[in-house]
């Protein structure tokens, strides 16, 4: 597949592979804005190299021809556009990855799409990458998709940078046209971290200065693009980091052995070294660093291994073994700059799960600081993130993580949100570091518990949280139970949306982010009245099943009883008590659920009450048949 | 000191086989019994070590598989000790489906798209292991790691989500699945160079020696047995042959080599000057047309 320094003979076969394994791996992406050459970069980097196989070629040629007929050099693109879609409309949606060798070292290139609307692919990209060729497009310099494919880049950690000055040939070879282009980008990019900027002027259509240097531009004396490729120094720096190792499983296969699986994220251990457990706190030492290869002394960083200790010490899934002196953070919350991947807006205040390399718990974001213009760098002020913006977030989980700040660990630094209810990855985030609430507040132990007020009261705490549309009939519903229950000398209390509205819940609105915050705080506030030991009735539209399902995650098992007031909205609209339907109708009501604003039916309510036809008392009895059977 | 490149190629596929063994309630593997899946087979055996691997392994047999494929397969799952499910589509054996009076496309849909498709849902399977490799084609150089499958087991190559660092996202609802590719970094030297290294064993057909052969449309083809029609001016003749891949022996062309030894496998690769797939009869139906099988569900 490789044409250099092919061996002739199968005696020289061994030897060949024993140099090919000894060469590094740059693992580097492309990145640029639509149209600026990347795949044909990628594509002509492939055919220099003599890496294309002939039936690809012929295919590449016969389908240029197919598109072009005047065409006679080759599309090179179209070796890497490979979705239907992709070659159709001459733009590259998804990260393609490509694998090519030279004498000096191995690649794996991930080819980004440009396109705005396909950021996320390209986080998808950096994420793994050592180095970015970002391309420019001589005529037209630096563009918005230049900008923010660099910060993206430097965000996820990429510390250096190929700018390829590309189709050079349509300025006439211009050295000004290039020194203006280098001094533009080095002067955005000053702030972003890179610790190289190697600027090249290059025509990926005729391969000037890509393997062979140009003969069209003498005024340029620097390294061809494969040689800077080839020659620049990565430093590992992963391998001098602390020892980190995450572990992924617990091997059991029979009683004598209990070893931890997992690849080494950072660092290196030796047998006979201390390791803490990163969660506990727990120390121990290794006893062995088990492989299928046989026992080794020591594992290194990126060496997948089945650590045993010396001591029975409960480690689970989503840990890390560490050392003692250097661990790394444990908290509850933190900060971390988030880029959004999905249509659906990010909310402040909903759930979602999150996943570090092995764990993964609910978290939600309990404040968006500010967001981050890609053009300008500027923090703005924000009530949301929408699909490809970049934030500052702080994040609060609902059990510990172990973690380090991304800029020193990418590895054991990094998370994915995942939606709860679509199982879409949402958003990708770079842990800054932990907040200092969090490392001083801790919980205070009690000794009066809910157990205790409960007992005194002579009754079990509960929520009863009604959900349907405005005018279904929940607070009706509701306030019969609570008479109901009043009267067999239950202590209850009864939170309806509408009288919290006036109080604590004045200062929010009805758009998606203030309806997520107003269920918040409801659900926190049946939260302490119940830890006071009452039976709490909670009337809320409460149209979204996130929301819900935060608020019930909240309690403990079996406390949360979830009613839907199932009304038609025909017949809510026909009832309309308080004459908002009409207003909605009319325009003269913003985001009214039902009318300008979606309700999610719940789908597994405890109770579910179909109200039309049925007598309010009904209604409440069955309620209350309930409660007594639990 | 640093990790050589397949070390790191190992570790990245292991990392891969423990994840899902620790997120999924019921993966399973797929062995189609080629190079990929013995380099598969030998990794997830290295991911578990002392335990054993804790899935099966699903072979989908479209009836027209190399005997030599089939002889393997049952040696290699004795040998192990592995829990291997055999899967053939029987709708498609009753309807008598074949390469031959169907052409590749209805079969390969029926015998194998289809297969696997039953296969997955009559055992409840919710990742499945793949041995594809990014480098083999384009649509798959665009393909996730963990690759998620719709209910319909349909892929949407423009919605996949996004991957990053080794964050999998692991979560399914219920009916839907992920396709799990821990080959994907590797190249085809890689896979040989691995084999070598590791001595796995592999299918003799991967080996040159003296087979019957037919030359049809510029391709050899093995003459496996019988079932294989022969036209008028078609003769079988002996030639000294190998298989680059393997697949159903009607639809998988031989070169002539002289390849006898894992060494003089990879040299000749090192020379060759046509890729792997083009002696892949399907893949030549339409330029886009592994994409098309992939997003049906075929692997």
């Amino acid at each position: 597949m490789t044409a250099f320094n092919t061996p002739a003979t199968t005696s020289s076969v061994l030897d060949y592979l024993a140099k090919q394994e000894k060469k590094s791996l740059l693992r580097f992406m492309t990145c640029g804005s639509v149209d600026d050459g990347k795949s044909t970069l990628i594509g002509r980097l492939l055919y220099d190299s003599k890496l294309l196989f002939d039936d690809q070629l012929a295919a590449i040629k016969r389908d240029t021809k197919r598109r072009n007929a005047s065409q006679n050099d080759i599309d090179f693109a179209l070796l890497i556009d490979g979705l239907e879609a992709e070659r159709e409309q001459g733009i590259t949606i998804d990260v393609a990855y490509r694998f090519f060798a030279t004498s000096r070292r191995k690649f794996i290139v991930a080819d980004a799409p440009g396109h705005e609307e396909y950021t996320r692919n390209m986080v998808t990209a950096a994420s793994t990458a050592a180095l970015a060729v970002v391309l420019v497009d001589s005529r037209k310099g630096i563009l918005r998709q230049t900008r923010r494919h660099s910060f993206i880049a430097s965000l996820l950690g990429v510390r250096h940078v190929l700018l390829a000055v590309n189709k050079i040939d349509l300025v006439g070879f211009d050295r000004r046209v290039f020194d203006t282009i280098v001094a533009d980008y080095k002067e955005f990019a000053r702030n972003l971290g890179f610790q190289t900027i190697t600027p090249i002027p290059i025509s990926a259509r005729f391969g000037d200065n890509m393997t062979n240097r140009s003969t069209n531009m003498p005024w340029y004396t620097g390294p061809t693009l494969l040689e800077h490729l080839e020659t620049i120094a990565i430093e590992d720096e992963t391998a001098d980091a602390p020892f980190r190792f995450p572990v992924q499983l617990v091997l059991r296969p029979n009683l004598d052995f209990r070893g931890f699986a997992g690849q080494v994220a950072s660092g290196s251990i030796a047998v006979g070294d201390p390791v803490a457990v990163a969660k506990s706190g727990q120390v121990s030492k290794i006893k062995e660093i088990v492989t299928y290869d046989g026992n080794l002394p020591r594992a290194i960083e990126g060496q997948s291994v089945t650590l045993v200790l010396e001591d029975e010490l409960e480690v689970s899934r989503g840990n890390m073994l560490v050392p003692p002196e250097d661990r790394p953070h444990v908290a509850d919350q933190f900060m971390a700059h988030v880029i959004w991947l999905h249509p659906d807006p990010m909310l402040p205040g909903r759930s979602y799960i999150l996943r570090t390399e092995v764990d993964s718990v609910s978290a939600t974001i309990t404040s968006l600081k500010h967001q981050i213009d890609v053009n300008t760098f500027a923090e703005e002020a924000a009530k949301s993130l929408r699909m490809n913006e970049i934030g500052v977030c702080n994040l609060s989980t609902q059990a510990p993580i172990a973690f380090d700040s991304y800029r020193t660990n990418r590895a054991t630094g990094n998370f994915v949100l995942i939606d709860r209810f679509t199982n879409a990855t949402v958003g990708a985030g770079m842990i800054d570091f932990p907040l200092r609430r969090a490392l001083n507040v801790h919980w205070q132990a009690l000794d009066i518990n809910k157990n205790a007020r409960a007992a005194l009261n002579h009754q079990t705490p509960r929520v009863l949280w009604f959900t349907g549309f405005s005018g279904s009939g929940k607070s009706t519903i509701a306030n019969i139970v609570e008479k109901m229950l009043h009267s067999k000398g239950k202590h209850t209390f009864l939170l309806d949306g509408d009288n919290v509205r006036h109080g604590l819940n004045r200062d929010l609105g009805f758009t998606e982010e203030d309806r997520v915050e107003n269920i918040r705080r409801v659900a926190e506030v049946a939260k302490l009245m119940t830890e006071a030991g009452l039976i709490v009735l909670v009337s809320f539209i409460s149209p979204f099943r996130s929301e819900r399902r935060m608020a019930r995650e909240m309690f403990a098992s079996g406390e949360f009883i979830e009613i839907f007031v199932d009304t038609p909205i025909e017949e809510c609209a026909r009832r309309d008590p308080k004459g908002l339907y009409k207003k909605a109708l009319a325009g003269e009501i913003r985001n009214f659920t039902g009318i300008s604003s979606p309700y999610e039916r719940p789908e597994t309510p405890e109770i579910h009450l179909h109200t039309v036809g049925q007598e309010v008392t009904t209604l409440a009895s069955e309620i209350e048949d309930y409660l007594g059977e639990q | 000191m640093s990790l050589t490149h397949l070390q790191r190629l190992e570790a990245e596929a292991i990392h891969i086989f423990r994840e899902v063994a620790a997120t999924f309630s019921k993966p399973v593997m797929l062995y189609s019994i080629g190079k990929d899946s013995s380099v598969m087979l030998h990794l997830a055996r290295k991911a578990f070590y002392p335990g054993k691997p804790p899935f099966p392994f699903l072979h989908v047999d479209t009836t027209w598989k190399f005997r030599e494929m089939i002889e393997f397969r049952d040696r290699t799952a004795a040998d192990l000790g592995i829990d291997l499910i055999v899967h053939i589509n029987h709708d498609g054996v009753e309807q008598k489906i074949n390469p031959f009076t169907h052409g590749s496309n209805v079969h390969t849909h029926v015998m194998k798209t289809v297969a696997l498709r039953q296969a997955l849902d009559k055992y409840g399977f919710d990742a499945a292991f793949g041995g594809a490799r990014r480098d083999e084609e384009k649509s798959r150089a665009k393909e996730r790691i963990f690759s998620f499958r719709n209910s319909q087991h349909a892929w949407d190559p423009k919605n996949q989500r996004p991957e990053m660092w080794k964050s999998y996202n692991t979560r399914v609802g219920p009916s839907e699945t992920i396709r799990v590719f821990p080959l994907s970094n590797w190249t085809e030297l890689d896979i040989w160079q691995y084999i070598l290294k590791e001595n796995i064993p592999i299918v003799p057909l991967y080996f040159a020696a003296r087979r019957p052969v037919v030359e049809r449309d510029g391709m050899l083809i093995m003459v496996d047995d019988d079932r294989m029609p022969l036209h008028d001016d078609e003769k079988v003749e002996e030639r000294m042959v190998r298989f680059r891949t393997l697949g159903c022996y009607p639809l998988t062309a031989a070169v002539e080599s002289s390849a006898t030894t894992l060494q003089d496998i990879v040299r000749e690769m090192l020379t060759a000057r046509t890729s792997e797939r083009h002696g892949r009869l399907i893949d030549a139906d339409e330029a886009a047309s592994m994409e098309r099988k992939k997003r049906e569900g075929y692997f």
